[in-house]
């Protein structure tokens, strides 16, 4: 335990999670706080009632410059990168020449340069990755001094607009630069939890100041990691090397929302032709939401069966959804079960426990539309 | 009435031949939010060591090891239609289920409370 530790990295807000008694964890090679006292359970539910503030500092912030960083990104994603209009923000993925996912992120265009963020596991990768394939295209800088946070929910814009007045106004992925407490920030309407928030990107030396003043407020509680994955598996949203990873293309993964018409019809990006071609035909398998009957959760790797008995796939995330009040999961199935309402069996345990594909989100989305 | 502990975080209360098993506050704060149980039957023999019934927090399942061997006589229903009284009631209430003992001497393989608590604090 104590050798371990001593291996890992550590967040500007380390010592202010072991202050609020957050049990920690190894995460992505960082030692992060999974729960705080009040538990996930009532974390999860605090974030969807009022306010969260989550530390994501673990996850990479990514600078590109250049005469043209938009269309040498876009040599490396699938997404509409130079449509982007200056102050907007998209999700968008890293693909492999077989057109499998390195790694999602989140690009805002800041004006003069890229911004992305990328996730904990992979920002050494993903700098080595753009490095290569951009040289002399674009300068790629790892911003390692800076922190993120996240607040989320539905009290986060009414909170962050008595720091932060302009922040009430911004819409959803979109970028500001604004000071707070006198301190510079880049805020970003954004998250990953399905509910309205910011994600705030703000020099390491004044991470502990900002957390400070927003759990301040009375309706903002720390969140851990623990939530962070149960609010966003309720959300339907992907958590990269579980439900989404290198042998699983953007169709695969039900992510064709990310590829845009133009990307479509012109390519230019890793593993195009396989895509292009899933496109057309179809794939044969698919990212679903499932839904269990009854209360007990299937977790990641939960084998699952058609009606027939047949093994067609595997839980990729699953959990109890506290706001959903039963257990929610997702996965691939083939092509033939991927159907919403179609039966399937999962085997927990050795016993078969009915399910069925569900939509998602599992909880409505409230994201701020203006 | 005798109450005896495991390194696996259960305990058991003794009374004649019937004893009462649950997990221990201590398992229970380690757990987190239970939101789900998965009991034995009346009438399934366990063995001591041997798995008897599943508790699933918000975040990972975990098996619940008999303490003893013996026949399940009652599960606990209550705690069935309510997991949460693990958290709020792990050693009174959120009992797991009663089993008639096959050996009495499998208890002195136990620890007391004392042990238990000693147990707990150097593990962790």
């Amino acid at each position: 335990m104590t050798e371990a530790a001593t291996a890992l990295k550590t967040t500007p807000l380390h010592a202010l999670h072991v202050e609020l008694g957050a049990r920690m964890v190894p995460f992505a090679g960082y030692d992060m706080p999974v729960q705080y006292p009040l538990g996930i359970l009532k974390e999860h539910q605090h974030t969807r009632e009022k306010a969260g503030l989550f530390d994501v500092s673990h996850m990479g912030q990514v600078r590109l410059t250049g005469a043209d960083p938009a269309g040498a990104l876009e040599t490396l994603v699938p997404g509409d990168i130079k449509g982007l209009a200056q102050g907007r923000m998209r999700y968008t993925l890293f693909l492999n020449e077989q057109g499998g996912i390195l790694d999602d992120l989140m690009v805002t265009n800041a004006g003069d340069h890229l911004f992305l963020v990328v996730n904990a596991a992979c920002k050494d990768q993903d700098v080595a990755h753009l490095r290569e394939k951009l040289a002399g295209k674009a300068e790629v800088e790892l911003l390692d001094d800076l922190a993120l946070m996240a607040l989320q929910g539905p009290m986060a814009a009414e909170v962050m607009a008595r720091f932060v007045p302009e922040a009430a106004t911004m819409k959803f992925m979109s970028y500001l630069s604004a000071t707070f407490k006198g301190v510079p920030v880049i805020l970003t309407r954004s998250g990953y939890t399905g509910e309205d928030g910011y994600e705030i990107s703000c020099d390491k030396s004044d991470a502990e100041m900002i957390a400070r003043a927003l759990l301040g407020e009375s309706e903002v509680e720390a969140i851990g990691l623990g939530a962070r994955d149960s609010l966003r598996l309720e959300a339907g949203l992907c958590l990269y090397g579980h439900d989404i990873d290198t042998t699983t293309t953007p169709v695969d993964g039900a992510l064709e929302w990310t590829l845009p018409k133009r990307r479509r019809a012109e390519g230019g990006f890793p593993g195009y032709d396989i895509i292009h071609h899933q496109l057309t035909e179809g794939a044969a398998r698919r990212r679903v939401g499932i839904q269990p009957d009854g209360r007990q959760p299937a977790r990641e790797h939960t084998e699952i069966q058609d009606a027939n008995g047949t093994v067609i796939g595997e839980i990729t995330s699953g959990g109890f959804g506290p706001t959903a009040g039963a257990p929610v999961a997702m996965g691939y199935v083939d092509i033939a079960n991927s159907a919403v309402g179609t039966p399937l069996t999962l085997v927990v345990r050795g016993k078969p426990l009915p399910a069925r594909v569900a939509a998602t989100p599992f909880v409505p989305q409230r994201y701020y539309r203006g | 009435m005798t109450k005896k502990f495991t390194k696996d975080h259960e305990w058991v209360q003794v009374d004649g031949d019937v004893a009462t098993v649950g997990v221990t506050d201590f398992a229970q704060s380690q757990l987190g939010d239970v939101v789900f149980v998965e009991l034995p039957e009346a009438g399934r023999v366990l063995e001591q060591g041997k798995e008897a019934a599943v508790v699933e927090s918000v975040k990972a399942a975990s098996d619940v090891y008999a303490p003893v061997s013996g026949t399940v006589v009652e599960a606990n229903q209550s705690l069935v239609d309510d997991p949460s009284m693990v958290n709020s009631a792990a050693e009174t209430e959120g009992w797991f289920f009663k089993i008639q003992l096959k050996d009495t001497s499998e208890l002195d393989g136990l620890m007391d409370e004392a042990a238990y608590k000693a147990f707990v604090e150097e593990a962790h």
